[in-house]
């Protein structure tokens, strides 16, 4: 049994928190999430070019590094921590992983080495206006029309859906519902019959969008009617991948909260001298070890590709939605009124914060999926 | 990162299951695994499963070979543990001696402490009960009153203490006393080894809210012990009593979350049964109980590797503390949303007798558990000051 990080892990680690620091500042975040597309290309094209963080967990005969799940946790921790602002989780955590898990081999060699290159930005679009995360949730209807296959529809919520050259799409065969029945198709971003519209998102440093599909043509990805367990299992990986986005945001939160409890001085003291602030610090560090925790072992199931992998995924996205988001608030709290206004960073995170929480299904969503994985 | 054993580690796995599916049969079999070292049910059976332990070196598994210990790694112990808790194994009894007692020992005692007690606790022979708590001194334990004084070879102690566990059942107590007139505070405080059958020390039982009385209230009038039964030396015994208090909340959590998915796995059953278990909150409940198990399960292997790299476990063990107890209670609480009605009846009561099924025994005696080894506001106090470095309470 070893639950540590290698040498290597470490030095990956070391390499991404320092671009992350240069490239992601808060003034940088404050910049982009002010902007339309919400993005620096050429940060992404550094991202790609002198990282190949794109490519990390792609397998090698397709243009990737085939690194594990490890690796990329490592990634997604650091960008947490400094609220990356970039389409980085829709195209490796969301879009990568479902090509990976439904695409035959010629269909993962066509798609996966220009998004290891950096040159496509990918999506998945799942969500529909009923915002539900489960199978019964998409009701977009896929039909086959001389020959080719034709989305109509709405899909809700896809993120970076705007910037995506590439969509991933989970869509059903006419008179089916549940798991079964359910499809992957790609669409380009510039298809014809497709409507992309902004939204205004609450959480401005993650764009989303809605798209409109009238009679978009789409390429199949994958068995017809056999997506759910490929589509389950993306959004179990991306679970993962976003739990320790989680876990890094809430310890950078922990850490700007001691700090500041260590200076601000009232009543002659620091407050963070008074149990009331040094308690609330001190259960902060236990739930964000314990998010850590959940997080790494989760990616270590994730990498394994093993049965635990839909337990721990729930699991982890739970315990790491609730940690941040109270990591967050008491944050907001210790600061006092500073913490409220615009210019301090903290309601960046609460809202980062509340919106990971609720993509992919919020805390009490996966309690309940969990209770079902372990036969409650 | 890789959760599976070594070649090493599963050929000593392999090793404890075949010993436990040997010794662990009949009587000792049929005790199970409830219990803990404040609970005397089945005692004399869990005695002689205790010495059979011993015999075989599984008592003082950790300690040097010169000590007739095993010199068992901290991985190792884990999975003896791990193995001990599958099996439904009896609970131990010799936890002060050998969990908290012992391993100060070791740290801070002579070769000839450790060559006159090691043995009779790997025998359990002597068994040990922890002298530190006083009417005054319990989140504040530098406060203690109880005094000792040279008199020619010997120290007379006098002075009370409480919540000492198992006092009634020991031969030995390892007492925190003020050993210089006048200190206050951590200063002037010695860690003496006292015993127990002498006409100086009055045990009176403390019954708790369970019902049953395993803590006492023990008494030292001019009790004496040998003048060279001080473990560390003489006005150090603060950091002898720390040491210990590292060893209470230091590894033995690591293991106990086996004991937790065995109730865990319980109420979900009883929940299963009576129909519970389909509504939404108990549900979001047991679900949540089940993250908070696991989740120790993982701290405590991240721990491990932390300590087996670095040697020493230090503040964050509060944490696991903290973790514990609290989840504990809270299971506690849910036991009794699940058993609804069943919740108003206990096994027996009346006539000055209170008895209580396994769930309400977790429900109340996890009250208990974050208040003792350090309250829950002095582990947020170590941890706020001790890990994250915050300002320490003004004093």
């Amino acid at each position: 049994m070893n639950f540590a990080f290698s040498e290597e892990q470490d030095q990956l680690r070391d390499v991404v928190r320092r671009f992350m620091e240069e490239k992601s500042s808060e003034e940088e975040v404050r910049r982009l999430m002010d902007t339309e597309v919400g993005y620096d290309p050429n940060v992404w094209a550094q991202m790609a070019n002198e990282l190949g963080l794109q490519s990390l967990h792609i397998p090698e005969e397709f243009g990737g590094q085939g690194f594990s799940f490890v690796e990329l946790a490592i990634v997604f921790e650091e960008q947490g921590r400094r609220l990356l602002c970039s389409p980085y989780f829709a195209t490796v955590a969301l879009a990568t992983n479902a090509i990976l898990n439904a695409g035959t081999s010629d269909e993962k060699a066509a798609l996966l080495p220009g998004i290891a290159s950096g040159e496509t930005i990918a999506t998945l679009a799942f969500t529909e206006p009923n915002g539900r995360w489960d199978a019964d949730g998409i009701t977009m209807v896929a039909r086959e029309d001389g020959g080719s296959w034709v989305l109509d529809g709405t899909k809700m919520f896809v993120i970076d859906g705007n910037n995506a050259d590439l969509i991933v799409v989970a869509a059903r065969t006419a008179g089916t519902s549940g798991e079964a029945g359910i499809s992957f198709f790609t669409v380009a971003g510039d298809a014809k019959g497709l409507t992309r519209t902004a939204l205004a998102t609450m959480d401005q440093t993650r764009k989303q969008s809605k798209l409109e599909f009238a009679g978009v043509k789409a390429t199949p990805l994958g068995a017809a009617g056999q997506g759910w367990s490929a589509l389950s299992k993306t959004l179990d990986q991306a679970a993962v991948c976003l739990s320790n986005e989680m876990a890094g945001g809430a310890q950078f939160v922990l850490d700007m909260s001691v700090e500041y409890a260590k200076v601000r001085v009232q009543f002659g003291r620091p407050i963070g001298s008074f149990q009331a602030i040094k308690h609330k610090c001190a259960d902060m560090l236990l739930e964000v070890e314990s998010a850590k925790s959940a997080a790494y072992y989760s990616a270590w199931a994730a990498g394994e590709d093993n049965e635990e992998l839909p337990v721990v995924a729930s699991l982890s996205k739970a315990y790491c939605s609730d940690a941040y988001f109270h990591a967050t608030a008491e944050n907001i709290q210790i600061h006092g009124g500073i913490g409220f206004t615009w210019e301090h960073p903290a309601h960046l995170y609460f809202k980062r914060a509340k919106s990971s929480e609720i993509l992919l299904g919020d805390a009490t969503y996966h309690r309940e999926l969990l209770a079902q994985r372990i036969g409650i | 990162m890789d959760f599976r054993d070594t070649s090493a580690e599963a050929a000593f796995r392999d090793e404890v299951r075949t010993w436990l599916s040997e010794n662990l049969v009949g009587e000792f079999a049929a005790l199970g695994g409830r219990g803990g070292p404040a609970d005397e049910r089945g005692w004399d059976t869990r005695i002689e499963w205790e010495r059979t332990l011993g015999r075989d070196r599984w008592v003082g598994m950790s300690w040097p070979e010169e000590y007739g210990g095993r010199n068992l790694n901290f991985s190792q112990q884990v999975i003896f543990n791990e193995e001990y808790a599958k099996a439904n194994a009896p609970a131990r009894i010799s936890f002060f001696g050998e969990g908290l007692f012992a391993p100060t020992l070791i740290a801070y005692g002579t070769h000839e402490q450790k060559s006159r007690f090691l043995p009779k606790i790997q025998s359990v022979d002597e068994l040990w009960c922890q002298g530190y708590s006083e009417p005054d001194a319990g989140s504040d334990l530098s406060n203690v009153a109880t005094r000792a004084v040279r008199d020619g070879d010997e120290w007379v102690i006098n002075g009370q203490k409480v919540w000492t566990t198992l006092a009634h059942r020991a031969q030995w107590c390892f007492v925190v006393a003020r050993t210089e007139a006048g200190s206050t505070g951590h200063k002037g405080l010695s860690y003496l080894l006292v015993p127990m059958d002498q006409p100086g020390v009055e045990i009176r039982p403390l019954r708790q809210m369970t019902g049953s009385a395993e803590f006492n209230e023990v008494y030292f009038s001019d009790a004496r012990t040998s003048a060279d039964l001080v473990l560390g030396e003489v006005g150090d015994g603060w950091a002898v009593a720390m040491a210990t208090l590292g060893f209470e909340r230091g590894t033995a959590f690591m293991s106990q979350q086996l004991a937790f998915q065995r109730e865990l796995r319980e109420i979900i059953e009883v929940a299963q049964g009576n129909g519970r278990s389909k509504e939404a909150t108990t549900r979001q409940d047991l679900a949540d109980s089940y993250i908070g198990v696991q989740i120790m399960k993982y701290n405590g292997m991240r721990m491990l590797t932390d300590l087996v790299s670095r040697g020493v476990i230090g503040p964050s063990s509060s944490i696991g503390k903290l973790f514990w107890s609290n989840w504990h209670r809270t299971l506690g609480e849910r036991a009794m949303d699940v058993l609804g009605t069943d919740a108003l009846l206990v096994a027996s009561e009346g006539n000055g007798e209170y008895e209580l099924e396994d769930f309400h025994q977790i429900f109340m005696s996890s009250r208990a558990e974050t208040i003792y080894a350090g309250a829950s506001e002095i582990q947020r106090n170590i941890i706020g000051e001790r890990v994250l470095g915050l300002p320490r309470e003004p004093r």
